[in-house]
């Protein structure tokens, strides 16, 4: 750990990668032990610092690492069971935490070994964040004001995915009522064992359960568990958001990928089902999914030569509109067989496929992609303002005092 | 006309996709860009298109020469050794790009495109051939592919004229694109062996070109009429038809980028005049349900940039799967440039509906190139047969 961390190029890397792998056998080493030594070697995210898991090198060099990884047959870090931790925690963390907290968080949050979720959106705020009502309160006490002691945090979040499996929690909560409301916030780290903290499956219109409701009371927060100022959770998020924009990588996706290869495959398979207002709503659809295939794919060698992409803003808009289009397309083209539903059996998926399972599935679920992230009316709000340039809607409740707003 | 759906692809595959496709511009093509679009704003204001598109000489002859010959335009998918300057239809289509977005007058899909793509399949040691495509590449001569403009790529050979055995023609051809603006005619014919490719000029005994009033006031269409033209042979059986299918290819994929520019106009001109026009005490360009409209709209306008650059990278680098590339560029930037034009009529309220507002002007562009070399739904159907997604 006494590299110079800008000498760090693709070649020291890969030096640094086989180094590490001729001492750390692969195939021969516990799974986790071998996680925690690639972190400890600088290997986990090479942009992160030496010490908490990278080298300080340049953030587009991290696909080359994990490629290397993956070519030996290493065991990864399952990033999927951990998008929250890895792409939005960890880079607060980063930001904004005390050195104790960077050093006791970010290792098992890489590892996997703890799973992070986030608590944010709130039945009374949904698109619209900033209204959200949970409470964070010092701790009364002879000499608790918050500041350097507890805070006592209730209220209610909703839409938590990975929260029964979350041993830490992101959170944002109201500090200040008598401010307007982006200003009145203030952004903690959460400790999901705590007694107050009560995780409920949220069902959902397929059957099963991906997201919880959870339910804060009384939950104790220490001070040192916050992250940027207190008042300034709003801001703290925001850059959270913009970093876990950054992420370059992938290759190009392929002809067919994801809901319209699905589709394509059933009309290919089906040759029965067949009509001419089928096939014509199916080729119009399929030239639309390959449009935007190009289009990110332009995307994505617009970042990689180093440009800016304000498409980016828009894929997702038009993946939601292309998914459910495809998805309710492929139900009619099963005819009867699309009146049955595999399974309505409340389970608890440990991850979830837009394109797994079967029609009706794919069908509901696609439903969703309108509203997680960002509902498609706030995005069209955002590339209308700040894409194209247009003017904010007059607003009511920017100074108003959040306790004052109508709730 | 038929179009025959593709049988590239077997049913029950999926034609794959050129995976090193450079759909971004190079600093050549945005120095090209500039350079047109100076020329255009200054030689080709909206005013001077509206005063001259009711004229006897609605195309722009100076304007042509200056972006043809001198500016090189012409000439760009053309190899040097043939007379051009060896750069590529990528270079064309940015071209296409900025003429949608002027709606400028000038012959230069039905020449530098329709016209030079057909010569560049003639055997480049037939010398009239050969002596063509270097007067067309250079600009000096406009030529015209006379063929139905509404003719889709994979269309059938047309047969409606004739030669004899002396070269002579004889037939009908409508809707010829930019043929009043040309002085050669390059005429698909059945000859006495069978399809061939023959020049005609335009002037000459035996040619009359009726020329009605066009929807598209700035791309004017002729009715040919050949009663014994003296015509010379440019292609016989062995390339007539392979040269006319790559030019109907070729020209519908240069003019997804023509209405990828044409979209990208009315996109901005119409975010422009929301944020300036005033109702109900505020810029009506703060409403949602107007904001909404156009976040769509800018969405389509992406993808249309996308398909358009696929379509001419892959003209371009005559990749394999090119047809595919064209009829997904061709079936949507279509509806794409029709959309904009019709949401920039109507956003701009009362003042969209005048004739001396530009935005008729390309919604009467839109809307023609909309059936121009195949509609959205021929160009789909073609598509079900290439990428094997059968209709029964």
């Amino acid at each position: 750990m006494t590299s110079n961390p800008t000498a760090v190029d693709a070649g020291e890397l890969r030096r640094r990668v086989a180094e590490f792998l001729a001492g750390h056998d692969p195939a021969g080493t516990d799974r986790l032990e071998f996680l925690r030594a690639r972190f400890d070697a600088g290997l986990a995210w090479v942009h992160y610092p030496v010490g908490l898991g990278g080298l300080g090198a340049p953030r587009t060099l991290q696909p080359l690492v994990d490629a290397e990884f993956a070519a030996a047959g290493a065991p990864d870090n399952d990033p999927r069971r951990n998008g929250i931790g890895l792409g939005m925690a960890a880079p607060t963390i980063l930001a904004h935490g005390s050195e104790e907290l960077k050093q006791r968080l970010l290792r098992p949050l890489w590892t996997g070994e703890e799973v992070w979720c986030q608590l944010f959106s709130e039945p009374g705020a949904g698109s619209d964040l900033a209204a959200l009502a949970t409470r964070a309160v010092p701790e009364k006490g002879p000499d608790g004001d918050g500041a350097g002691g507890t805070w006592v945090v209730d209220g209610q979040k909703v839409w938590t995915s990975s929260a029964h499996l979350a041993r830490w929690a992101i959170l944002i909560a109201r500090t200040d009522p008598d401010l307007p409301k982006h200003r009145g916030i203030t952004y903690f780290v959460c400790d999901m064992t705590d007694p107050g903290v009560e995780v409920r499956p949220l069902r959902q219109i397929t059957g099963e359960a991906e997201f919880n409701e959870v339910f804060l009371t009384g939950v104790r927060i220490p001070d040192s568990h916050r992250l940027g100022a207190v008042g300034e959770g709003w801001r703290v998020a925001q850059t959270t958001l913009m970093n876990e924009r950054v992420a370059i990588g992938g290759g190009p996706a392929p002809r067919e990928g994801g809901m319209a290869g699905v589709v394509a495959d059933a009309w290919r398979g089906r040759p029965e089902g067949r009509t001419p207002e089928l096939h014509a709503r199916l080729m119009r659809l399929w030239v639309e999914a390959e449009a935007q295939r190009l289009a990110a794919e332009r995307l994505r060698q617009q970042l990689a030569a180093g440009g800016v992409g304000s498409e980016g803003a828009g894929m997702k808009l038009g993946f939601a509109r292309l998914s459910q289009a495809l998805s309710g397309l492929e139900v009619e083209l099963l005819g009867a067989e699309g009146l049955e539903y595999d399974d309505w059996t409340m389970r608890r998926p440990d991850h979830v496929d837009f394109t797994g399972r079967e029609a009706g599935y794919r069908y509901l679920r696609a439903k969703g992609n309108s509203i997680e992230g960002g509902t498609s009316e706030i995005l069209r709000n955002i590339i209308a303002e700040r894409v194209l340039g247009l003017p904010a809607e007059p607003r009511s409740d920017k100074d108003v005092p959040w306790k004052d707003l109508p709730r | 006309m038929t179009t025959t759906a593709g049988t590239a692809a077997p049913a029950g595959t999926a034609a794959p996709a050129a995976t090193d496709q450079d759909l971004l511009y190079s600093e050549v093509e945005d120095d090209l860009r500039a350079s047109v679009r100076a020329l255009l704003a200054d030689r080709c204001p909206h005013t001077a298109v509206l005063a001259r598109c009711e004229g006897d000489e609605p195309h722009d002859p100076a304007l042509w020469s200056a972006l043809a010959a001198d500016l090189g335009a012409a000439g760009l998918a053309v190899p040097e050794e043939r007379g051009g300057h060896g750069a590529s239809w990528r270079e064309t289509a940015v071209v296409m790009e900025e003429l949608g977005r002027s709606a400028a007058p000038v012959p230069f899909l039905g020449s530098a495109v329709l016209a030079a793509a057909a010569l560049l399949g003639c055997d480049p040691r037939r010398q009239e051939a050969a002596e063509l495509l270097a007067g067309v590449a250079s600009g000096t001569t406009a030529a015209a592919l006379a063929v139905d403009f509404s003719t889709a790529p994979g269309a059938e050979f047309p047969c409606a004229v004739r030669a004899d055995d002396a070269g002579a023609l004889t037939g009908r051809v409508t809707a010829v694109a930019d043929a009043p603006a040309a002085q050669v005619l390059l005429v698909p014919a059945i000859g006495p062996d069978g399809p061939g490719l023959y020049a005609v000029d335009a002037a000459g005994a035996g040619v009359s070109t009726a020329v009605p009033p066009a929807l598209d006031l700035t791309r004017r269409i002729g009715h040919l009429d050949l009663d014994g033209a003296a015509g010379r042979l440019l292609a016989g059986p062995d390339r007539a038809r392979a040269a006319l299918e790559r030019a109907l290819l070729t020209g519908a994929g240069m003019l997804a980028s023509e209405q990828l520019g044409l979209a990208e106009w009315c996109l901005e001109e119409t975010v422009r005049h929301v944020r300036g026009r005033t109702q109900f005490g505020r810029p009506v360009g703060s409403f949602q349900a107007l904001k909404h409209r156009l976040a769509d709209l800018w969405l389509e306008v992406v993808s249309a940039r996308a398909a358009a650059r696929s379509a001419a990278d892959a003209l371009a680098s005559n990749a394999p799967d090119a047809d595919v590339a064209v009829a997904v560029a061709q079936s949507y930037c279509a509806d794409v440039a029709v959309h904009a034009a019709e949401e920039c009529v109507q956003l701009h309220g009362g003042i969209g509906m005048t004739w001396e507002h530009p935005a008729h002007l390309y919604l009467k562009r839109a809307k023609a190139d909309q059936i121009a070399l195949g509609t959205p739904g021929r160009h789909r159907a073609r598509l079900a047969g290439l990428v094997g997604l059968p209709p029964v």
